[in-house]
């Protein structure tokens, strides 16, 4: 039993809070780029930012396995997610219907499940944990949801990601989705949104 | 994955998930009332934290024609589960029948506290050994009931 001693408590309200988070990244899903605040959970097992951990305790069950990035692995992180959520966990991540990865070491996107044109709804959903996510114009957000444009900085971000990121966007229907988080901030980029980085 | 779970196990293994059976069934079978009372009685009690907070589902209970037959299901029942953490790191976990979540946790934390070898015969004597006595005598209190209704049938057979 020694191996069960350091998992960290859930959700307080299992059925109100995992709610208050499927609204949240419903509302970042709507309208992307906008950050939504989930401070729900306190006590989460490092190196797992709070916010991803609410988003995984929410969405992930025992239907959507799940991919951690080499980087974010640790026993206490698997034996939580494992504990609350009850989901397999999968070492390739084009079977992901989640993962969890940092911003820096955040794999090529093409390697993920992108869906088919028939259900394309089973492409991985990949939250990324980023250093700081805000509203200046580093990036500009276009695409459904949002009028005309809008602003977004993301901090720690690989190189390259913008351009991997547009070649998402040809793939629709098909293509993945981004969570960035940031500690209890998170804001979402559907794959309908186009991403243009700002010159100098 | 560092774990896997794996059936086979060593002897004090086994004795020791027997053990553990035997006092998480005594808990999950006591009337609420009674493990509240014997609980209350305690001197001291440690401090916990739920890390499961008690939740409601159902679960398909199983049996076995005459006993020992082919298993079929008999229907689902709503089994009540909680999973806590006290202080000083040892976690327990409670299952019990029906939706009573004081029941759950505080089965959750009895089993937490009945896997610290330091407090668990102190807590065996004031708790597990009252509880599975009461239930003994239940159960033999509704056999002798039903003893007491058994008919004898024997055909008489003439003597030509």
């Amino acid at each position: 039993m020694a191996a069960m001693t350091d998992i960290k408590p859930g959700f307080r309200d299992p059925v109100l809070d995992s709610q208050a988070v499927f609204r949240a990244v419903l509302d970042a899903m709507a309208r992307p780029g906008r950050m939504q605040s989930v401070s729900l959970l306190d006590d989460v097992p490092a190196p797992l930012a709070p916010a991803s951990a609410a988003v995984c305790l929410a969405l992930v069950d025992q239907d959507t396995p799940l991919w951690i990035a080499p980087d974010l692995k640790s026993h206490a992180v698997e034996t939580f997610l494992k504990f609350h959520c009850g989901c397999t966990l999968v070492d390739d991540r084009s079977k992901a219907a989640f993962a969890i990865a940092s911003a820096s070491k955040l794999p090529a996107l093409d390697g993920f499940a992108i869906g088919d044109d028939a259900y394309p709804e089973t492409s991985t959903t990949v939250i990324v944990q980023t250093k700081g996510l805000a509203a200046d114009p580093d990036l500009t957000l276009r695409g459904p949801g949002i009028e005309k444009s809008h602003s977004l900085s993301v901090q720690g971000m690989r190189g390259g990601v913008w351009r991997e990121w547009a070649e998402n966007g040809v793939l629709f229907p098909c293509g993945i989705d981004l969570i960035l988080v940031a500690g209890t901030t998170l804001a979402a980029l559907p794959r309908t949104t186009a991403v243009t980085e700002q010159e100098g | 994955m560092a774990t896997k779970r794996s059936t086979a196990c060593s002897p004090e293994q086994s004795a020791e998930r027997r053990a553990r059976q035997r006092w998480m069934s005594a808990l999950a079978k006591a009337p609420f009332g009674d493990l509240e009372a014997l609980w209350n009685n305690l001197p001291s009690k440690p401090s916990w934290t739920v890390i499961r907070a008690p939740e409601v589902g159902m679960v398909m209970a199983r049996g076995r024609a005459g006993g020992t037959g082919a298993r079929f299901n008999i229907g689902e029942v709503t089994v009540t589960r909680c999973a806590v953490r006290l202080d000083y790191g040892a976690v327990g976990f409670g299952y019990v029948m029906g939706r009573d979540t004081r029941h759950a946790e505080l089965a959750a934390v009895v089993d937490a506290i009945m896997q610290t070898p330091s407090r668990r015969e102190a807590l065996e004597r004031a708790l597990i050994a009252p509880l599975c006595l009461r239930q003994e005598e239940t159960t033999r209190e509704r056999g002798r009931k039903a003893a007491s209704t058994k008919v004898d049938f024997f055909t008489l057979v003439r003597e030509s």
